[in-house]
């Protein structure tokens, strides 16, 4: 009878729950966003996702391999820096640029730190930037969608051109469903939503940060986006350009974002203020890439003043050494 | 013995929580925590009685606290109910022999904690002769009564094994205004707390009138996870005979029944970190518990038996059965049948708390509630991957502690940065490794830390 029986420490039982389920959930919120961008700006967008995905997994492949760690491309972590980072990109990025990205978030910003769960950044966001200041031409050529899909500006940049330049604004409608200029996965605020309520539904992401992320740039651009205080037009700005994808999707990054539920709000107020200042007062039209870098960075600072106190609470929260 | 033939499922005691009258639901729920399943199997088992074995094993150590020092040397013969381990300090309880017999070697034998500890082993004679001793005690004040109860061997039966006295002997300083009595059973697969309400809800009440006297408190909570209809049923209609006596219908969350959210679901009064309930005016006690001191004050009969589910998907005839305290595990498991697939897990307690045996040598001890038998793939458990920091473990901690970073810190082995965290707050309750995607082995390295720390700071 008595054969082998193995111990181990409590517990003895754990939920489904997995890494790789997570991820795969991630990817599927994605594809509203993703099946948008074809539409709008055409099947070349399909081809721009494919790009960072495969260059993702394949660059996580290699750097592992060189590095003489075991494979992670199952975990699907890859693949989800691969569709977010083709969201992030103009659709007439060539796709040799799109490469360029993938190999920046996997080997340099996400490997070379530790992989999974190490990166002091978010790969996709990183990455972005990067090309964003490598390769401002193709960072910036923006098309309108539609048959003729002639280049234009986004409509951030609209509103922070000279009068002349601007043109025609899109209307809300427009701007809701994502019939206006942009990155290929950031212009359709609904099929965002879409995703981003899936995400919520199968309990991947918590709203704290995206919430206060939000509602600090609704709140802010209110105040002091127009010509006089409190004249912003704040539903222009929380439903243009990358907002919605960096709320929900990007500032949510599990690795670079806060653990805990007051860092959380601290890191989307933060996040709101720093998108609205670059918005409002810099030469950037938009600032959320940068905004969710900065908090990226400020993210272990807060994880450690935001520790939380012990049930029943009157033990003070221990000193700092 | 096959005895799945005795356990007589008896539906119309399922009932709807909408039939109970007058249902009273709890102040408040406490934060995190994990939805695990029920798995309440043996639920509707009526209690089985296993026979006397042929030898048990009866160790010194069944409570927290001193052992005991045996009284009796290899030879001697002794009866039921005698004296066969006392101790002279304040925190521990006498242990008495559950069978007639032969003692056949006292010996430091393995325990089910997994360490060795001074073990009486009796071989048994069938006969049960009861001791003279044996007799219900008389007591005419507080002190004598508990007195008594320490004399009965009775420790806290829910599973922790806490001495009974020490828990009634309130400080001068103290003021204990509510007894709660705990039938939460939040750990899947447990149904003993449950049949005790089935089957002795007489003796509950009993118990809890003696108590509400020896404590002098005026209000008496019952509380029982809304899971478990038939129980709050059963009870609600029973206090009804007393307005000091309230069922409370606790929402099925685990780890409702651990002793800090149990108070805090009731009451809505926190326990402060380190401190016990009785520091905010509240004695806990498991239904079991207070059930047996009524029986004992009635036959004199002290600790020697109890009720332990026996269940897990590998076990033939999953029951719960009346053991004497010393059945090795080996015999409670063939009195069920034996095992119809490959054992790979055997856990005394809970799947949530309880503790891995590597050996059926050992014996069911006072406070083990179950033992549950399971097979590879039942708790196959993946291998652990890296922390993507998703904060689950965060949200599910109860006692509102950073899990994560604690076994970030273990292993970097860093006593330093751990001090930060909190981490004898730590209850052990597992809904953090639970809900781990990357089944990371969280309360292991927090167990771990705690070591640490009492390493570093050189205790």
């Amino acid at each position: 009878m008595e054969k082998t029986l193995l111990v181990s420490s409590s517990p003895h039982l754990r939920d489904g729950a997995s890494t790789r389920r997570i991820m795969i959930d991630v990817v599927i919120s994605l594809i509203p966003a993703s099946a948008a961008g074809i539409y709008f700006f055409g099947p070349r967008v399909l081809l721009v996702i494919l790009t960072t995905v495969l260059s993702c997994v394949l660059f996580e492949y290699l750097s592992r391999k060189a590095m003489k760690r075991e494979s992670t491309i199952q975990d699907f972590s890859a693949v989800v820096t691969g569709v977010l980072l083709a969201l992030n990109l103009p659709p007439a990025i060539p796709l040799w640029v799109a490469a360029v990205g993938g190999f920046i978030a996997i080997v340099i910003i996400k490997q070379l730190f530790g992989g999974l769960g190490q990166n002091f950044m978010n790969p996709a966001m990183g990455a972005r930037v990067f090309l964003l200041i490598a390769y401002p031409k193709f960072m910036s050529s923006w098309i309108v969608p539609g048959p003729d899909a002639v280049s234009s500006a986004t409509p951030l940049g609209m509103i922070k051109a000279t009068e002349s330049a601007a043109g025609q604004l899109p209307d809300y409608f427009d701007l809701f469903i994502g019939k206006v200029g942009g990155c290929v996965g950031e212009t359709s605020v609904l099929a965002l939503l879409i995703g981003a309520a899936y995400l919520v539904y199968r309990r991947v992401i918590t709203l704290e940060i995206p919430l206060t992320f939000v509602a600090t740039v609704a709140l802010f651009t209110w105040i002091f986006g127009g010509d006089t205080l409190f004249t912003g037009d704040f539903i222009y700005h929380i439903l243009s350009g990358g907002l919605m994808i960096g709320a929900f999707f990007m500032a949510t990054d599990y690795t670079t974002s806060p653990v805990t539920r007051r860092g959380k709000i601290i890191a989307g107020i933060m996040c709101g203020l720093v998108t609205s200042i670059i918005r409002l007062y810099a030469n950037y039209p938009e600032g959320v890439s940068f905004a969710i870098l900065l908090m990226n960075i400020a993210t272990p600072l807060i994880d450690r003043f935001t520790l939380p106190r012990s049930f029943g609470g009157e033990k003070p929260v221990a000193q700092h050494n | 013995m096959d005895i799945s033939s005795l356990n007589r499922i008896s539906q119309d005691k399922k009932q709807n929580l909408d039939e109970v009258e007058n249902m009273i639901k709890a102040k408040k729920i406490f934060k995190g925590g994990a939805a695990v399943p029920h798995r309440k199997n043996t639920a509707e088992m009526e209690t089985v009685r296993m026979g006397v074995p042929e030898k048990v094993l009866i160790p010194m150590l069944q409570h927290i606290g001193a052992p005991c020092e045996p009284l009796v040397k290899k030879g001697d013969t002794v009866k039921v109910g005698q004296l066969i381990g006392s101790s002279d300090k304040y925190i521990s309880a006498p242990i008495h022999s559950s069978v007639s017999g032969t003692v056949v070697n006292v010996a430091p034998m393995l325990y089910p904690g997994g360490f060795h500890v001074t073990t009486v082993e009796i071989k048994t004679d069938g006969k049960q002769e009861v001791h003279e001793d044996v007799k219900p005690p008389v007591y005419s004040n507080k002190k004598e009564l508990i007195e008594a109860i320490r004399n009965s061997g009775l420790v806290g039966l829910g599973g922790a094994g806490f001495p009974t006295h020490v828990k009634l002997s309130i400080p001068p300083d103290k003021k204990i205004d509510t007894l709660i009595v705990n039938g939460a059973e939040c750990e899947p697969y447990i149904t003993s707390d449950y049949r005790e309400i089935m089957e002795n809800s007489w003796n509950i009440m009993g118990g809890i009138y003696t108590l509400m006297e020896l404590l002098e408190v005026n209000k008496v909570y019952i509380g029982i996870e809304d899971n478990k209809p038939a129980a709050i049923k059963e009870l609600t209609h029973l206090a009804k005979t007393s307005e000091k006596i309230d069922v409370i219908t606790l929402k099925s969350r685990y780890p409702q029944g651990a002793e800090k959210m149990l108070v805090y679901s009731i009451t809505g009064r926190k326990i402060p970190p380190g401190k016990l309930p009785l520091d905010v005016g509240v004695v806990v006690m498991n239904v079991n518990s207070v059930s047996f001191i009524a029986e004992y004050l009635k036959t004199g009969m002290p600790l020697i038996k109890r009720r332990v589910t026996v269940d897990g998907e590998a076990v033939k005839n999953p029951a719960n059965v009346e053991v004497l305290i010393g059945t090795r595990l080996e015999d409670v498991f063939n009195f069920c049948g034996g095992f119809d697939r490959v054992v790979h897990k055997v856990l005394m307690g809970g799947p949530m708390m309880g503790i891995a045996q590597y050996s059926l040598d050992t014996s069911v001890v006072k406070h083990t509630n179950a033992l549950l038998a399971f097979a590879r793939e039942d708790v196959d458990i993946d291998a652990e991957s890296v922390c993507i920091r998703c904060g689950r473990c965060v949200r599910a901690c109860p006692m509102n502690l950073m899990p994560l970073f604690i076994n970030h810190n273990v292993i970097k082995g860093n006593p330093q940065e751990l001090k930060r965290y909190n981490v004898n707050d730590c209850i052990e309750c597992g809904s953090c490794s639970y809900v781990c995607p990357a089944k990371r082995h969280l309360v292991q390295s927090i167990r771990l830390a705690k070591a640490q720390l009492r390493q570093a700071s050189g205790k």
